[in-house]
């Protein structure tokens, strides 16, 4: 009873047969090996399985790999690129953005996609796009520092 | 007692960014759940859907079929264990113990407690056959609640334990503070909920092991934040072997705020069953397993009596404290509200008479230990709401009678007398507060408050003037003949400089979050004149790191990092010894600065630390009686606690209509001595603010009469997300420890121990005008939408 799956991850084609029952963030993780996109609980509140399907930051413990047959699949890991890291990730580096780090996957990819879509971002903007993303470590006020910074080089 | 201060310049004190960021924004970082052994088998945990419950028999038959299991376990299987220890117990007073074991065998007491393990080829194998176990409960009475509990007539949970009391303690002189009560102008009686909280690290908890046949020896990784205490406490105490036998590895821990310092029944489950079945294993917490089976926090109900004079001097304060410390006890959960709650019970403040009773009692709940601040959140909450309920008796500003009732700047060392010998250290807690007023513009708040009231508007502002006992260590203060802690808590550090002039430092504390690869570095790097890149800091691992007793209760830098600082003197001196015999000087002519040995008034005249240590490594030609290498271990036990200080203060807005509470401003003047980074430090304090405003407005665990969580996952437990906050307002007054000499006090719960008050104080403040004093956290607005209802009539 298992299921083909065909999917970009990070610019590369995979294709797996699963079960249908199989999460899209357990094909990442135990299919692929992608073991950057994490795991932090059973009801799709944390946000720390967050990635971007076709471009659009989804939690990936909200679907099921079969549904995502035929899809581009961003994750941490392939958001950097030749080397360089995203001014995303460089951006949480340099406002201490992260403690432990196990939210921050997740947190970016969720930053990227509200930076993307362009446009000003107040503070508020910043906390209410984020309200999918859970972190324990830094009270949110550096994560809305960095989303600013990457938002706006310019007034850094 | 006093050590002289050093001022270090560079790398210390300056906001370094962290080494550990690299590998955990590109998803490389390797957490627990993302270890693959081969052959690794996957664990999945039967719990028990009863908070007490008697075990009749358990038919594994179904589920040993299904597919892909290799193997049931039950509690039978692994009796030759032994419970977990209690490591931590109250001291001077009895303890009645009862601990968990690997898997329960007869009874449970609490909903969530592991009956059963499944071992299978995959996680979902094994989480389809837990549903084919059969277990026949025998469901007992079920009591939650601490103070029932410990009624006559309630039922009992424990067999050792009368009243369900696990023990009964005091600290404090309760004749002279009943006394002083009946002496006193004013005496204001409160009963104080701190409610149960659950810690939620955003990684649940894990465990993986491995056993080798050919030696004998275990491996298990854990998300700990002590992996020497738990390999300790799990072949001492559970396996009955050697220490030898067992290598413990945390591997990056994705936050921890006190629920990853314990031993667990799951890390015991792991290295046992993965010797029985031959092959590693993993379990991997579920967030619901989480809430039911990682331990929770605080818990208390308080009766408070404080005494004062009409002018709002403190003369009094007496407490009695029902700790619920749920229906079996995790491993140090007696200790945090006895030592680390009763004894910080005169807060920033010279109370001359304190009496404080202690009674810690089984419920059919949760287990309840260390959660960040531990105790000491609990201890603020009683002095800080008694700070504003004697202000609001006599009628005088909240401020003023902080004032009043202070240690002064040059009350220093101030000894409480609850302390068990300990004295506070330094401090100047006017300087903090007067510098927090001034950036909330405490007058112009006044004005606006006074203005908004006659509007109808209900505007508050709650203050917070904490102190905390941190660095915690004096091994003989702490341990079994002092505070009843079962070890010592000195920490470890081992620094070597290799053949290149690389460094490698091995710590016993253990980091996940708080960024020691970088703070670690920043000491040596500084001392040693040795840029960061060249210095890597290793830990959490048994195996290649020095024993020490982990990271919890704010030591790691003002215990451990000394630890390493002290390593590097004697490296240093060394290094002098050597530098003179290399340029043919007097040991005593010789300087070391800036990464060099020289000759004092001939800096030309110099060796670099990378030649000392190629000239030590290959040892060609030393100076007698030298061994070769630059290697230096160092076991720091510090002479005293530290006692962070400062104060929080927070601004708040309730809607009269709906009861909901508005956190409009945050300000936070903190004092945690030197800093060593202060963008880790701030983002300490940011965490923990929230921690702790989380307490006052939204959190709260909740069982319902029959034992169950209410609140078991996430979709039901409300942790703060990014829009519930405004901006976090923080600064630092530095007044530097004279216990270590690094001047640092520790940082990294100040933030949960302040905030919780000056929110709920800040919110009665805003009640003020209905004649409301005190509504129990968390204040939801369904609480006080009630108590604005029933105070209007």
């Amino acid at each position: 009873m298992l299921e083909s799956v065909r999917v970009t991850v990070n610019g590369r084609a995979y294709e797996r047969e699963v079960e249908p029952r199989m999460l899209l963030v357990d094909f990442i993780r135990d299919e692929l090996g992608l073991t950057g996109t994490n795991i932090g609980c059973d009801t799709s509140q944390c946000g720390a399985c967050t990635i971007h399907l076709d471009g659009k930051a989804v939690k990936s413990c909200t679907l099921l790999a079969v549904q995502a047959d035929g899809a581009a699949v961003t994750t941490i890991e392939g958001l950097a690129t030749d080397g360089k890291l995203h001014p995303m990730q460089e951006a949480f580096r340099e406002a201490h953005a992260l403690q432990c780090g196990f939210c921050t996957p997740g947190m970016i990819m969720t930053a990227v996609e509200l930076v993307e879509q362009g446009g000003e971002l107040t503070d508020d903007d910043i906390r209410h796009a984020l309200e999918g993303n859970l972190c324990r470590c830094t009270g949110y006020e550096n994560i809305v520092r960095a989303v600013r910074a990457a938002a706006s080089p310019a007034t850094v | 007692m006093a050590t002289q201060v050093i001022e270090t310049t560079k790398l210390v004190g300056a906001p370094v960014k962290r080494v550990e960021d690299e590998r955990l924004i590109t998803g490389a970082a390797k957490f627990l759940d993302d270890l693959k052994l081969p052959g690794m088998a996957h664990v999945a945990i039967l719990r028990s859907p009863f908070a007490h419950a008697r075990i009749r028999s358990i038919d594994t038959s179904a589920a040993a079929g299904a597919p892909g299991v290799i193997g049931v376990f039950t509690g039978k299987d692994f009796e030759s264990l032994n419970p977990l220890p209690c490591a931590w117990q109250a001291s001077g007073t009895e303890n009645f113990v009862n601990t968990p074991r690997a898997l329960e065998i007869e009874r449970v007491t609490f909903t969530g407690a592991g009956v059963a393990a499944i071992v299978a080829e995959t996680r979902a194998q094994a989480e389809d056959a837990l549903q084919l176990v059969e277990v026949d409960w025998e469901p007992l009475d079920v009591v939650v609640d601490a103070e029932q509990a410990a009624q006559s007539g309630a039922i009992q949970i424990h067999e050792n334990a009368a009243s369900n009391v696990v023990m009964d303690w005091e600290c404090g002189d309760a004749a002279a503070t009943d006394q002083a009560l009946a002496e006193a102008d004013v005496v204001v009686r409160q009963r104080l909920v701190n409610q149960r909280l659950i810690p939620t690290p955003i990684e649940p908890r894990g465990s993986a092991a491995d056993f080798d046949r050919a030696t004998g020896q275990y491996t298990v990784w854990m998300t700990s934040q002590a992996p020497h205490v738990m390999r300790l406490l799990m072949t001492a105490f559970v396996f009955g072997i050697p220490e030898t036998k067992m290598r413990c590895i945390s591997p990056a821990v994705g936050g921890g705020f006190g629920t990853k310092i314990f031993l667990y029944p799951e890390y015991v489950l792991m290295a046992a069953l993965a010797e029985r079945i031959g092959r590693p294993v993993k379990w991997m917490e579920t967030r619901m397993e989480n809430y039911a089976a990682t331990t929770h926090g605080r818990d208390h109900i308080t009766y408070l009596e404080v005494g004062a004079k009409q002018d709002g001097t403190i003369t009094a304060l007496k407490a009695k404290t029902y700790a619920n410390l749920g229906g079996i006890l995790s491993t140090i959960a007696p200790g945090i509200p006895t030592t680390l709650y009763g004894r910080m019970l005169s807060g920033a403040y010279k109370i001359p008479n304190i009496h404080c009773q202690v009674l810690g009692v089984y419920t059919n709940t949760g287990m309840v230990d260390a959660y960040r601040g531990a105790g000491r959140p609990e201890a603020t909450y009683v002095v800080e709401r008694a700070a504003d309920l004697v202000a609001a008796e006599v009628g005088l500003d909240p401020v003023e009678v902080r004032r009043r009732n202070f240690v002064p700047r040059d009350g220093f060392p101030y000894d409480p007398k609850i302390l068990a010998g300990l004295s506070y250290d330094t401090g100047d807690y006017e300087k903090a507060l007067d510098r927090a007023l001034e950036i909330v513009d405490y007058e112009g708040f006044r004005r606006e408050q006074e203005g908004a009231r006659r509007e109808g508007r209900y505007l508050g502002i709650g203050f917070s003037s904490y102190v905390e006992i941190c660095g915690v260590a004096p091994s003989a203060w702490i341990g079994t003949g002092g505070q009843g802690w079962g070890a010592g808590l000195w920490e470890s550090a081992n620094v070597r400089v290799h053949l290149t002039g690389k460094v490698v430092v091995t710590i016993g504390t253990q980091s996940h979050g708080q960024g020691h690869e970088t703070t670690v570095a920043q000491v040596v790097g500084d001392e040693l004149g040795v840029a960061m890149e060249d210095i890597t800091v290793e830990h959490s691992d048994t195996q290649g790191t020095p024993f020490g007793y982990g990271t919890y209760g704010s030591r790691s830098a003002a215990v451990g990092t000394v630890a390493a600082y002290r390593s590097v003197q004697r490296i240093k001196e060394k290094a002098r010894r050597l530098a003179a015999h290399m340029l043919e000087a007097s040991v005593d002519d010789i300087e070391y600065a800036d990464g060099k040995a020289f000759v004092t008034g001939s800096p030309e005249r110099a060796k670099t630390i990378q030649e000392i240590a190629g000239a030590a490594a290959l040892g060609y030609d030393l100076p007698e009686g030298d061994e070769p290498f630059l290697d230096d271990t160092a076991y720091y036990d510090p002479p005293n606690c530290t006692f962070p200080f400062g104060t929080h203060i927070a601004v708040v807005e309730v809607d009269g209509e709906t009861g909901e509470v508005e956190l409009r401003r945050y300000v936070a003047v903190d004092d945690v001595g030197k800093t060593i980074n202060p963008m880790i430090v701030e983002g300490q304090v940011h965490g923990g603010i929230v921690q702790g405003v989380a307490q006052a407005l939204w959190e709260g665990a909740v069982y319902d009469e029959d034992g169950q969580l209410l609140t078991g996952s996430l979709m039901h437990y409300a942790i703060p997300k990014a829009g519930f906050l405004p901006k976090l307002e923080t600064d630092r007054t530095e007044t530097p420890t004279d216990v270590n000499p690094l001047g640092v006090k520790g940082a990294g719960e100040t933030g949960t121990i302040a905030a919780t008050p000056a929110v709920v104080n800040a919110v009665m403040d805003a009640l003020a005008p209905l004649g409301i004093r005190h509504i129990d956290m968390p204040l939801t607005p369904e609480r006080v939408w009630r108590a604005m209802r029933e105070a209007r009539g």
